[in-house]
């Protein structure tokens, strides 16, 4: 079965290639049917790879596939390879379930659009760019799905074109990521300078095994070089501290974009390739430290501005950011498998709150601000219901799937002697209960704040928009069971399962320190989190006006926050006006019109002024022509004369 | 006699052809301005066929002889025909090829 | 002796060529021409070649100028210049070239060393410029350029027939 695992980006990428080019004529059930088939193909063929890796012994789950040798130059060689273990195996499950589910979210939620096509798609191509990421079994092969995923996001945040704001944020997006980018290839270069390889296999095997086998000896200094420039590159595409401004701004994509794009998979990509370079991240201590500190700072910052949001995704949006933080957190302890888990149900969860939220925009007619909503609950029950589930989810309340991910996070902290970390996130927890549960509440509860035509127009979503949404909740309720915590009397399967994949990364394992404190800082989090939805419910449901005259008495600290601490106004005026204005006087002005064009006319008028002296010459007088010719004859003489002495 | 005598006054006769084809404006002066170009050539040449003591020469000369008759039949021919079109012998004003 | 023939027939030869150039009148100019042409046979005959002087007679001033007299008297003999001169550098351009020409021509000619020149070391100056020695050398070592000159002669006339007919 394995043979096949080509194929899984095959699918969507021939679905993408039908779509895109003949999409224009097709029927809508044609497209649906190609694009959703070519989802649900991948998905059963990683299904049932899946099954295949989990019939074999743990110690051979390391398949490599290889297909052809792509560049070979001296002794830089990328092949076509995948390479198949428990990390690309999760991520296959994920990538292309959830996308599987949001591709049938879809077909409703897109469907009057006239671009359906070209939507369908775009979609596809991105499954196509994230499995070669995930898959790639060497560094540029994965930076190839990485800009494709690039790409796609890009081409998805405009995809309503005509709106400029739409435009300048997929323009965003593209230009932040690109910058991280640079320390991505930085640390790809970096990674071949020192060990002539940029197979993952080759590559951590020298890290990792007796410099006596391997003739490479990979200092510490080069190791946390690397690993920080790779982190830069992660801190753009997974939208932590300083790039994370253009996910906020992807938002102006459709629903199921930021749903399967900037939720479940493309931001994620960052934390699965620092968890791929665990064997070079965990030798390099400095920038784990960097990676934690940055994770939890974001997962706060992001938090605290989420808390005053008025668009429904734009709190989703800062959420992921926040959420992603604390993955980073988990890599950034040595918690790779935690943080991986981490992904996972952060998938199921962010996703239906994504689509959730679309649904409740498609009933409110295009409505996305929440304080024009209200006591939606008696109108929409089942968005109301899997909502509610997934913001249970997230806040970490047991047995879902979001408690026992976040909790592993948070212990391995603490177990890992960094009470500061903890301490913050656990802050943070309390915050991301709060600012979801406002949205519930805001959302669905309340008196109904919004016109006679939304109320006229108010429905429920259609099935095919429904039953995703059920789908996730599901997950999202039992989706934290593989991962149960030792403390529970079982082995941690999730974490087991991963092992073989992060054999080469220098263990971590927490002190072993006793489950009873386990239990109480879990007991803690959860009390965090209640406290969190309780102070929720008081303001925004027991106390209406509560909300504004809380934010009247601490009105600086209220628009500071709800202005996103004005990094985009300072990027804006330290970073991007300087560049613009420097490339248009500089750069354009004076080096392009100035000297290149002036240049290239300078040539042309020059020979226009030599061609009008010259023309001269020829002014068909006889004698001025003989004149010449005695004068080019004095020259001859006068040469043979000069030569001869 | 020396030979540089008569290379010398073979170029004052070159000159002064010379700066008559440059001078005049009537076409048939030109004419007889490049006959006597052509005069002063031949007589280099004869000088060096006497002094040289060899007779190619004079074979040349008698090349170019023919060749100027040829030119100087087909010059007054272009002459005629000049005047039958213009009324006029100036070389000045048959300036048309000209940018 | 021989030094005074050449400075007397050089003399007039120069003296003709600038009448010449300085003539007004076509007409004087071509006569002056005809006598700078029989000096130079005249030297032609100073430097023992008599064929050659013969043919300069015959043929250059008596076949060719009597054409350019032909010409001459066809179209306007005695007219001299009656257009004003619209360039009138060109009077002055003219002789300052041919002055610098002649400074740089002086000394080189005055200093052509003869011994340095390949030649032939018996033959007397008379047997080589004889009519016999000519015709020798023409009909056996030139006698392709002759025949084209024959053909050159030919393209002549047809030009100058073309050229000078009148169009009906």
């Amino acid at each position: 079965m394995t043979d096949f695992l080509w194929l899984i980006p095959l699918f969507p990428l021939a679905g993408s290639a039908v779509n895109g080019l003949f999409g224009r004529r097709l029927p809508k059930s044609a497209i649906t049917l190609i694009a959703c088939g070519a989802a649900a193909l991948s998905f059963l063929l990683s299904c049932s790879i899946f099954l295949s890796l989990l019939s074999l012994p743990p110690q051979q789950r390391h398949i490599i596939q290889s297909y052809f040798t792509w560049i070979e130059s001296g002794d830089f060689v990328a092949r076509a390879e995948f390479l198949l273990d428990p990390l690309s195996a999760v991520m296959l499950l994920v990538v292309t379930g959830v996308g599987f589910v949001i591709h049938i979210y879809s077909i409703g939620y897109m469907h009057s659009e006239n671009g359906y096509y070209r939507f369908f798609c775009y979609m596809n191509l991105f499954l196509f760019s994230m499995l070669i990421l995930v898959l790639s079994a060497n560094f540029l092969l994965m930076f190839v799905g990485w800009e494709g995923v690039g790409l796609c996001s890009y081409l998805l945040i405009g995809y309503y074109f005509e709106r400029k704001s739409a435009g300048d944020a997929g323009k965003k997006a593209f230009i932040v990521n690109r910058i991280g980018d640079v320390g991505f290839v930085l640390g790809i270069l970096l990674v071949f300078v020192t060990f002539r390889n940029i197979d993952f296999g080759h590559v951590f095997q020298s890290i990792a095994s007796d410099p006596a086998d391997f003739p490479v000896e990979a200092g510490v200094g080069i190791l946390t070089a690397i690993a920080l420039l790779l982190f830069v590159g992660a801190t753009g595409k997974s939208a932590q501290i300083p790039l994370y401004v253009w996910l906020p701004d992807a938002m102006e994509g459709p629903t199921p974009v930021s749903a399967l794009i900037h939720a479940a998979t493309m931001v994620t990509a960052g934390v699965y390739m620092v968890v791929r370079c665990s064997p070079i991240f965990s030798r390099a201590p400095i920038a784990l430290e960097v990676v934690a500190v940055v994770g939890i700072a974001t997962a706060f910052l992001a938090a605290t501005i989420g808390l005053a949001q008025r668009d429904i995704k734009r709190v989703l949006a800062y959420s992921t950011v926040s959420q992603l933080g604390y993955m980073f957190v988990g890599a950034g302890v040595g918690a790779f498998a935690a943080g991986i888990f981490h992904l996972m149900t952060h998938a199921f969860f962010k996703a239906l709150l994504f689509l959730g939220a679309g649904s409740v925009i498609h009933a409110m007619s295009g409505e996305q601000d929440m304080t024009r909503m209200g006591g939606l609950r008696r109108h929409t029950p089942i968005t109301f219901l899997t909502m509610a589930t997934a913001a249970l989810a997230i806040s970490g309340i047991p047995p879902l799937a979001g408690f026992f991910s976040k909790d592993e996070i948070l212990w391995r902290a603490w177990s890992g002697g960094h009470s500061a970390l903890w301490l913050i996130g656990l802050a943070t927890a309390g915050l991301t209960a709060f600012y979801m549960f406002r949205l519930v509440f805001l959302t669905f509860y309340g008196s109904e704040r919004f016109s006679e035509d939304v109320r006229r127009h108010l429905h429920e979503s259609p099935r095919s928009m429904t039953i995703p949404l059920v789908v996730l909740m599901i997950l999202s309720v039992v989706g934290g069971f593989v991962g149960l915590p030792p403390w529970l009397g079982v082995t941690n399967q999730f974490e087991h399962f991963l092992e073989p994949s992060l054999a080469l990364a220098v263990q971590s394992h927490p002190a072993a320190q006793s489950h009873s404190t386990e239990v109480l800082l879990a007991g803690l989090s959860v009390l965090v989190a209640l406290t969190g939805i309780y102070a929720a419910y008081r303001i925004y449901v027991a106390r209406p006006g509560a909300a504004q005259a809380l934010a009247a008495r601490m009105q600086g600290l209220y628009r500071l926050v709800f202005h996103k601490y004005y990094v985009d106004e300072m990027y804006d005026a330290v970073l991007v006006n300087p560049a613009v204005g420097g490339s248009r006087e500089v750069l354009w002005k004076a080096v392009d019109v100035g000297i290149v064009d002036g240049a290239v006319n300078g040539v042309g008028s020059l020979m226009r002024s030599a061609a009008r002296l010259l023309k001269g010459l020829q002014n068909g007088l006889v004698r001025s022509y003989a004149s010449w010719i005695l004068l080019g004859a004095v020259a001859v003489i006068l040469y043979l004369t000069l030569a001869h002495n | 006699m020396d030979i540089n005598h008569y290379l010398i006054l073979s170029a004052l006769l070159f000159a002064t052809g010379a700066v008559g084809v440059i001078f005049k404006r009537n076409v048939i002066s030109l004419l007889l301005c490049i006959e006597i170009m052509l005069n002063a050539a031949n007589l280099s040449f004869i000088a060096f066929s006497r002094f040289l003591g060899q007779v190619h020469g004079q074979i040349f000369v008698f090349f170019v002889m023919v060749v100027a008759a040829a030119e100087a039949a087909v010059g007054l021919a272009i002459a005629i025909v000049l005047f039958r079109n213009r009324e006029t012998l100036s070389v000045d004003d048959a300036d048309l090829m000209k940018w | 002796m021989e030094a005074l023939v050449f400075y007397t027939l050089g003399a007039i030869a120069l003296g003709a060529a600038v009448a010449v150039v300085a003539f007004r009148k076509v007409f004087y100019s071509a006569l002056s021409l005809i006598l700078c042409l029989t000096s130079v046979a005249g030297l032609y005959l100073l430097l023992e070649a008599p064929f050659m002087a013969a043919v300069q007679v015959i043929v250059y001033a008596g076949a060719i100028m009597v054409l350019f007299l032909f010409v001459i008297m066809l179209l306007d003999p005695f007219s001299g210049g009656v257009h004003p001169d619209k360039r009138k550098y060109l009077r002055v351009l003219g002789p300052a070239l041919g002055s610098i020409m002649l400074l740089l021509l002086f000394p080189m000619l005055q200093a052509y060393d003869l011994a340095m020149a390949p030649r032939s070391p018996d033959a007397s100056p008379e047997a080589v410029g004889s009519v016999e020695n000519l015709a020798m050398v023409l009909f056996d070592q030139y006698l392709l350029p002759f025949e084209v000159t024959s053909v050159l002669i030919l393209v002549a006339i047809i030009g100058v027939v073309v050229l000078a007919k009148r169009r009906t």
